[in-house]
């Protein structure tokens, strides 16, 4: 899997640094900028399915390589890109079975270069290593924020009911590109990565949303 | 003396014990609850004990006893005894504070070198000395796979160093240009996304109070208390029963940010340890350290 | 023979502790490999420990023991110098003692 630069081949991690007033003599923040770009790239190598081509940065992944957050110019652009990768399921497909969903939000597989395969069947979702899900599920991580009940509080009873549209179309973004809404999500692009096909986010969508789902007890 | 009384020490042994793989952890974490639990409320009124309390009791327990020790044994011998092409001890090793200075040498590594021109942290500076003193051939060490042939003995004597500085506060040397360009490197690696999930090290340990699952994540971009993070590596994970350097840690954690494979005392790792260490500056290292 | 084990006896008031780490892979014999056969039993059976040569300790374990096991125990009326020594045979009849003395 790799994820193509937007800008021809040589994309710098453009780290914008506070300046460094104290010091006067030694390399400047843009200098070790490039200095870490290339003791990066000579020190991975191929294994298994990770193949060097995924430290190739993409403007998104660059613009958020530093402790401060990009310029809001390049965020909106960066957000602009994300939106426009995002692709609707066949057929208006939005949902699957929430059973699924669970089993997939359970699974932490896929990816590393330990697995064999970069099929998405081979692929967990992995969110419960960041978020809360299901009440029943104690083990779950706080990287992300809690989404517990997260159809039920947004008023979700008829997840095929028109008002409910712009929030099923806004989940289905968060998935699919979660770029889309902040440039500097934790969150991975799981359709554009082509980390989960259509029908596995059809059932973390029923997961999330389905009013019958663990998730909204 | 009755096999009876072995029972509440068995009792933590069982704990341990990964009978079914995958299951057995969080069985055993249920059982710690439990027994901790019966153990400690001799009371009614005693309050209600948190998960997270009862997974701090299950590790203190298994503090006692932390198969480390055995790791540490095993390097110690490894550093006295001669060995290699030149059949000879690793006792003159230059680890930072002088030839054959162990004492204190892990809480100040990585650090600048004069005779390689290079930063080094421990494991890099080992092959150093298992080249130089030894005759050991130091890349095919690095390109052996970790818990194969020589790289075992490199853990084992990574255990030992750090072990003989347990107890004393991080104190990374910055007075040489290349150990503070080393610290800038290593930051900016921390904050490099990539790999098809655009995780960074950032992306876990740039926050205090998170957790993975239930994996608490240590704040690494500033000093996270002691014995944490920086400070708790090289340790004997419980779990699958291995002995982790550093560098195995750092070489897991790309793993799992599905980045390709990082080099064995690469400069990326290096810089890494740079990084982490001079922010862990003053916390106490407890390494080797027991995790689950 | 295995790996050597660590052992610690520390006399307080008038009670030993004696903490022994033993160095051993303890197999159930229900895990398989990634080829999927099973990887053979391989964990201690018996462990014995004995004071200035008297027997004061025996012990059956079975494959629940978890690898690179630890093992606590108080001894009465033993006194700094004396000798404790562990003992332990697996199932393939492996066996190891290790010594220690009374701190």
């Amino acid at each position: 899997m790799n994820i193509k630069p937007a800008f021809g081949n040589t994309v710098v991690g453009v780290g914008v640094a506070a300046i460094l007033a104290a010091c006067a003599t030694g390399p400047s923040p843009a200098e070790l900028d490039r200095e870490a770009i290339a003791v990066i790239r000579a020190a991975f190598r191929d294994q298994g399915i990770a193949k060097i081509d995924r430290i190739q940065q993409d403007l998104g992944q660059a613009a958020c390589s530093s402790g401060t957050p990009p310029s809001e110019a390049l965020a909106e652009q960066v957000m602009a890109q994300a939106k426009a990768t995002v692709k609707w399921p066949t057929g208006g497909q939005y949902f699957g079975d929430w059973r699924e969903g669970e089993r997939i939000a359970q699974s932490g597989r896929g990816m590393t270069w330990t697995d064999s395969s970069t099929a998405t069947s081979a692929n967990g979702g992995s969110c419960y290593n960041c978020h809360q899900l299901s009440k029943a599920e104690v083990s779950f991580g706080t990287i992300g924020p809690s989404l517990y009940n997260y159809g039920k509080n947004r008023g979700v009873a008829d997840i095929l009911a028109p008002t409910a549209q712009g929030i099923v179309e806004y989940t289905w973004m968060k998935l699919y590109n979660g770029k889309s809404y902040n440039a500097c999500s934790n969150m991975p692009r799981f359709g554009h990565a082509g980390l989960l096909d259509e029908k596995q986010m059809a059932h973390l969508m029923a997961l999330l949303l389905d009013p019958k789902s663990p998730v909204n007890q | 003396m009755k096999a009876a009384l072995l029972w509440p020490t068995v009792g933590a042994a069982l704990l341990t014990s990964p009978v079914l793989p995958g299951v057995g952890q969080a069985q055993a974490q249920a059982q710690a609850q439990a027994q901790a639990q019966a153990q400690a409320q001799p009371r009614a009124q005693a309050p209600a004990k948190t998960t997270a309390d009862g997974i701090a009791e299950y590790r203190k327990m298994l503090e006692d006893g932390n198969p480390a020790d055995l790791f540490e044994a095993k390097g110690e011998g490894l550093w006295k005894q001669k060995r290699g092409p030149r059949n000879a001890s690793l006792e003159n090793c230059n680890l930072g504070k002088g030839p054959g200075v162990v004492k204190g040498a892990f809480v100040e590594l990585p650090r600048w070198f004069e005779d390689t021109q290079r930063v080094q942290d421990l494991e890099s500076r080992l092959l150093t000395c298992m080249e130089t003193l030894q005759g050991f051939n130091a890349p095919e060490i690095a390109k052996t796979e970790f818990g194969r042939g020589e790289q075992v003995n490199v853990t084992a004597l990574a255990t030992y160093i750090a072990a003989e500085s347990r107890g004393l506060r991080f104190n990374l040397p910055q007075a040489h240009p290349a150990e503070r360009k080393s610290y800038e490197i290593g930051k900016r690696v921390f904050f490099f996304r990539g790999g098809p999930m655009d995780f960074s090290c950032a992306a876990c340990h740039s926050e205090a109070g998170k957790r993975i699952r239930l994996q608490d994540l240590p704040e690494l971009t500033k000093n996270p208390g002691d014995g944490v993070g920086f400070a708790a590596w090289p340790a004997y994970r419980v779990s699958n029963g291995q002995m982790w350097s550093m560098q195995l840690r750092l070489n897991d954690c790309f793993r799992q940010q599905r980045f390709p494979f990082p080099g064995f005392g690469s400069d990326v790792t290096i810089a890494l340890g740079s990084y982490m260490g001079v922010n862990a500056k003053g916390a106490q290292s407890i390494a080797p350290a027991i995790k689950r | 023979m295995g790996d050597p084990m660590r052992i610690r006896a520390q006399v307080s008031a008038n009670t030993t502790t004696v903490r022994v780490l033993m160095s051993h892979e303890m197999e159930t014999g229900q895990r398989r490999d990634p080829a999927g056969k099973v990887i053979p039993a391989w964990f201690i059976q018996e462990v014995s420990a004995a004071h200035n040569g008297k027997p004061v300790l025996t012990a059956s374990w079975g494959p629940s023991v978890a690898k690179n096991p630890f093992m606590r125990f108080n001894l009465k009326g033993a006194k700094a110098g004396d000798k404790v020594s562990v003992t332990w045979t697996d199932n393939k009849g492996d066996k190891r003692t290790d010594e220690a003395v009374v701190a």
